[in-house]
C-alpha cells in the first residue's frame, strides 16, 4: 500500500497493465515526452518506449480512429483525450464506430479501446476546461461509462477498463485528481493523504466495473452521486447534520440499480447529484430506475440537483457549481416532505 | 529479405540538455523567392509552398520583388503595434502571476504575424483569429482597457464573464468570436467567405490556427471547400514549432511544409519568414489582392517560434531546451523591423526606448482603469443571474426558474 493522489494511482494503473501486457499502447495529445498536460502517462515512455507511448497529432477523430484500428489489430489502446470538452471532434468515431463495431459484425470485430479524459469544473477552466459528458455517452449503446471518485477507485476501475473487451469512457474529475474537494473552493485544498482511499496497492487489482459503492452509510435519506460529488455531498450532509446514505455510481454503464435501490429502500428518501447540466443529464435515468424499483418505499419525491443548464461560465464557476448550499437545500425539502 | 515494416516516431530537434538545431528549418535567402502574378494558376506556383517569401537581409535591408515598399510612417505605426502586444501580454502574464486573473497566453515572439497581416487587410475585412492573435485587436484599435476586461471577467467584460480569458470578440471591428477548441473556426471562415461572394460584396475571410491545430479534421474541410468554391478567404497557419510540448513533427512538418498541404486540394501555399514584418505583409497584401480579383483562396504558412510558454498553465523547461528561442534563426520580429528603421535612419535607440516607456505607461494606465471595473478578489462582479442570458435568444421558461432559483439562494 501506498499513498497516491489521483494522478499517481492512475499512472500506476497504466504502468501496472503496461508491465503485464505488451499489447497496451497510450496514445494522446502531449502524452509521451512530456508525460501528459495533468502528467497522468509521465516517465512511462522513458520506461515503455516510443512504440508504446505515442504522442499523438493534435486530432481527437483521429486518435480514437486509430485507437480503433489498432484494438482490431490486437492491442490495447488507452487513448487520452486532453479535456472531456475536446472529445466531440472524435464523437463520430465513437459513437458510430467504436461503440457499434461488435454489434454490427456480430461479434466477430471489436476494439478494446479505453478513452481516458478528464472532465468537470474546479480549476477556473471555463467553458471548455470544464465539461462533464457522461450522459452524452451513456446514451450510446455499446459504451461502458466509468467515474471514479477517489485514487483507489480510479486505479482499480482503469485496470478493468483497460482489461475490458468492451470500449470504456473513463471520465477523471480533475478537480479530485491532487485531493479531494468537499465543496468550498476558499477552503485550503485537501490532499488524498487524510483520506482512507489514498491508499492504494502498488501492484495488480481491479474494481469491477458495473458496482456502485456505498461511500458512507446512513439511514435517513440516500444520495445517489458520483465523481466530485461524492465528497460535495459529504461535506454538505455533514453540514446539514443529515444521517446521510452516499452511493458513489462509479459506473454509470452499466449501472448497479440494485446497490442504489436498495439503499433508497431503506432510507425512503433520495436526491440525485451530479455535476453535469440537469436538463437530460444522468440524473434523469438515476431517478427514472429508482422511483421504479422503490416507489412503495419513497416518502418523498426526488430531487435532483445538478450543474445549471447554460454552459460553465468562467467568471461564475462557483456559482454554477451545484455546490453545498444546492445539496443541503434539497436534502431539507426531501426530509421535510412526508 | 523478408519485407518489414517499421514504426517511425518524429524526433524533436532538440530536448532538454540538448542543443537546438534548426537545421530543420528550410530558409531562403532575402528577395530570392519570385513574387507571381496574383491571377497565377495554383499548379504554376506550388514551389511556394517550399521555399520561404523573405524581405529583411542580414543586414536590415529590405530587398527582393516581395519588399511592400511601405512608408516609413507605415512601418513605425507597425513596430508600435507590435511592442504594444508584447508589453500588453508581459503583463497580463505578471498580472496571472500574482492572481488578479486566472490564465493567460502571449504571442511572444510571432507579434509580426498578426500585426502585419492585419495591416495588409482592410477593416471591413472579416477576421476569425486564434487566441495568440491579440495582435489584430490591438492593431484593429481596440482600446486596451476592453481587452483587459475580457482577461478580468468583471463588469466590463464583452464576454459577461462567460469566457477564459483572451479569447475576445468585436463584432464592429469585424474580429469574430473566438473558440476555445482548436481549428473549428478555419472552415467557419471559409463559409463566412463565401457568403461574401454570394452576395457579391468586396470582402475577403482571414482565419489562423496554429501548426499542431492544422492536424484536426477542421483544417481540410477550410481547404477543401475554400477550394471548390473559390472562396475569397486567406488561411494562415501560424507555424511557431510548438504545440505545448509537441514539436511540428507531430502535425507532418516532417514530412512537407504545412503550406504544402494547400498544394494537393489546388489552394496556392506559400511558406513565409512569419518574424519578417515586410515579407509577411507582403505575402498578405499578394494573397488578399487574389482574393479581392477572384481568384480564390490562399494558404499561408508563417514560420515563427513561440518565444514563451503554451500558456500560464505551462512550463516549457520540461520539454524544450532553454536556449531554444535563442538559437532560433529566424531572430526576434520586433528587433529586426526596428534594426530596418534604424538603418532607413527612421528609427533611433532613443526613440524606441521613449515609445517603449510611452507604451508602458499606457498599460499602466489601462490596467488601473481595468480594475476599477472589477478583478477576480476585488471590486464590482457581474450579477450571477446574467449567466442564464444568451443561451437562447428569448430565455425559456426553464431557465428563468433555475436564475430566480440562483437568485433567491445567493439573497
Ligand atoms: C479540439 C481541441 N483539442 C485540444 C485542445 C487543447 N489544446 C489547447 S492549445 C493546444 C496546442 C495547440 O498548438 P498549436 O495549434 O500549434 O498552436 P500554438 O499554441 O502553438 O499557438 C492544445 C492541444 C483544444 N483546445 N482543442
Amino acid at each position: 500500500m501506498a499513498i497516491m493522489n489521483m494522478l499517481q494511482a492512475l499512472n500506476s494503473a497504466l504502468d501496472t497493465m503496461m508491465a503485464r501486457d505488451p499489447a497496451v499502447v497510450l496514445m494522446g495529445e502531449d502524452v509521451g515526452y512530456f508525460g501528459g498536460v495533468f502528467r497522468v502517462t509521465e516517465g512511462l515512455q522513458r520506461k515503455y518506449g516510443e512504440h508504446r507511448v505515442l504522442d499523438s497529432p493534435i486530432a481527437e477523430g483521429g486518435i480514437v480512429a486509430t485507437a480503433i484500428g489498432m484494438g482490431v489489430h490486437g492491442l490495447r489502446p488507452v487513448a487520452e483525450i486532453q479535456f472531456a470538452d475536446y472529445i466531440y471532434p472524435a464523437y463520430d468515431q465513437i459513437v458510430s464506430e467504436l461503440a457499434r463495431l461488435r454489434y454490427r459484425s456480430a461479434g466477430e470485430f471489436y476494439a478494446p479501446v479505453t478513452i481516458r479524459t478528464p472532465c468537470g469544473g474546479g480549476i477556473r477552466g471555463g467553458q471548455t476546461h470544464s465539461q462533464s459528458p457522461e450522459a452524452v455517452f451513456a446514451h450510446v449503446c455499446g459504451l461502458k461509462v466509468v467515474m471514479p471518485s477517489n485514487p483507489y477507485d480510479a486505479k482499480g476501475l482503469l485496470i478493468s477498463a483497460i482489461e475490458d473487451d468492451d470500449p470504456v469512457v473513463f471520465l477523471e474529475p480533475k478537480r479530485l485528481y491532487n485531493g479531494p474537494f468537499y465543496g468550498e473552493p476558499d477552503q485550503p485544498a485537501q490532499p488524498w493523504n487524510n483520506h482512507p482511499k489514498g491508499e492504494v496497492p502498488d501492484g495488480y487489482y481491479k474494481v469491477p466495473i458495473g458496482y456502485a459503492e456505498v461511500a458512507q452509510e446512513g439511514s435517513q435519506v440516500t444520495i445517489v452521486t458520483y465523481g466530485t460529488m461524492v465528497h460535495v455531498a459529504q461535506a454538505a450532509a455533514r453540514t446539514a447534520g443529515i444521517e446521510a446514505e452516499i452511493v458513489d455510481v462509479r459506473s454509470i454503464v452499466p449501472l448497479d440499480i440494485h446497490t442504489i435501490a436498495s439503499s433508497v429502500r431503506k432510507t425512503g428518501r433520495c436526491i440525485v447529484v451530479h455535476e453535469a447540466t440537469g436538463f437530460g443529464g444522468f440524473g434523469g435515468e438515476l431517478v427514472a430506475q429508482i422511483q421504479q424499483d422503490c416507489f412503495w418505499h419513497l416518502e418523498a419525491p426526488i430531487l435532483r440537483v445538478a450543474g445549471w443548464d447554460t454552459p460553465y461560465p468562467h467568471a461564475f464557476e462557483w456559482e454554477y457549481f451545484p455546490g453545498p448550499a444546492r445539496i443541503i437545500a434539497a436534502l431539507k425539502s426531501v426530509m421535510e416532505a412526508s | 529479405m523478408t519485407p518489414k515494416s517499421r514504426l517511425h516516431v518524429p524526433k524533436a530537434h532538440a530536448r532538454p540538455g540538448e542543443t537546438p538545431d534548426f537545421s530543420y528549418v528550410q530558409i531562403s535567402p532575402a528577395g530570392a523567392v519570385a513574387r507571381p502574378d496574383i491571377n497565377a494558376p495554383a499548379a504554376d506556383i506550388a514551389d511556394l509552398a517550399n521555399s520561404m517569401v523573405r524581405v529583411l537581409d542580414e543586414d536590415h535591408r529590405a530587398v527582393g520583388p516581395w519588399h511592400p515598399h511601405l512608408d516609413a510612417g507605415e512601418l513605425q505605426i507597425g513596430l508600435r503595434h507590435m511592442l504594444l502586444t508584447r508589453l500588453y501580454d508581459n503583463r497580463m502574464q505578471r498580472m496571472q502571476r500574482q492572481g488578479k486573473i486566472s490564465f493567460y497566453m502571449r504571442a511572444y515572439g510571432e507579434e509580426a504575424v498578426s500585426v502585419a497581416q492585419c495591416m495588409a487587410l482592410r477593416p471591413s475585412d472579416m477576421l476569425f483569429p486564434a487566441y495568440r492573435n491579440q495582435g489584430l485587436q490591438i492593431t484593429r484599435g481596440r482600446p486596451l482597457v476592453v481587452l483587459m476586461c475580457q482577461v478580468l471577467s468583471n463588469t466590463r467584460d464583452m464576454c459577461k464573464g462567460r469566457q477564459l480569458p483572451v479569447l475576445y470578440h468585436w463584432k464592429e471591428g469585424n474580429l469574430f468570436s473566438q473558440s476555445g477548441n482548436l481549428a473549428t473556426q478555419f472552415p467557419q471562415a471559409v463559409g463566412w467567405a463565401m457568403a461574401a461572394a454570394i452576395k457579391g460584396e468586396d470582402r475577403l475571410a482571414a482565419s489562423w490556427l496554429g501548426e499542431g491545430s492544422t492536424a484536426e479534421a477542421d483544417f481540410h474541410y477550410a481547404l477543401l471547400f475554400a477550394a471548390v468554391y473559390q472562396a475569397p478567404v486567406i488561411l494562415n497557419v501560424t507555424n511557431n514549432q510548438w504545440a505545448i510540448s509537441t514539436f511540428q513533427g507531430f502535425a507532418g512538418g516532417e514530412q512537407r511544409s504545412f503550406a504544402a498541404r494547400g498544394n494537393g486540394y489546388g489552394v496556392p501555399g506559400i511558406r513565409v519568414d512569419g518574424n519578417d514584418f515586410l515579407a509577411t505583409y507582403a505575402v498578405t497584401t499578394w494573397a488578399a489582392e487574389r482574393a479581392r480579383n477572384g481568384f480564390g483562396p490562399t494558404l499561408i504558412e508563417l514560420v515563427t517560434y513561440r518565444g514563451g510558454a503554451h500558456s500560464t498553465s505551462d512550463d516549457p523547461s520540461r520539454y524544450r531546451p532553454k536556449d531554444d528561442y535563442e538559437r532560433w534563426p529566424l531572430g526576434d520580429p520586433i528587433e529586426r523591423l526596428k534594426q530596418h528603421l534604424i538603418r532607413l535612419g527612421e528609427w533611433t535607440e532613443e526613440r524606441h526606448a521613449q515609445l517603449a516607456e510611452e507604451l508602458e505607461a499606457h498599460v499602466t494606465d489601462s490596467w488601473k482603469e481595468a480594475i476599477t471595473y472589477g478583478t477576480m478578489t476585488d471590486g464590482p462582479r457581474l450579477e450571477s443571474g446574467t449567466m442564464f442570458e444568451d443561451v437562447f435568444k428569448d430565455m425559456p421558461e426553464h431557465l428563468k426558474i433555475q436564475q430566480a432559483q440562483l437568485r433567491a439562494l445567493r439573497g
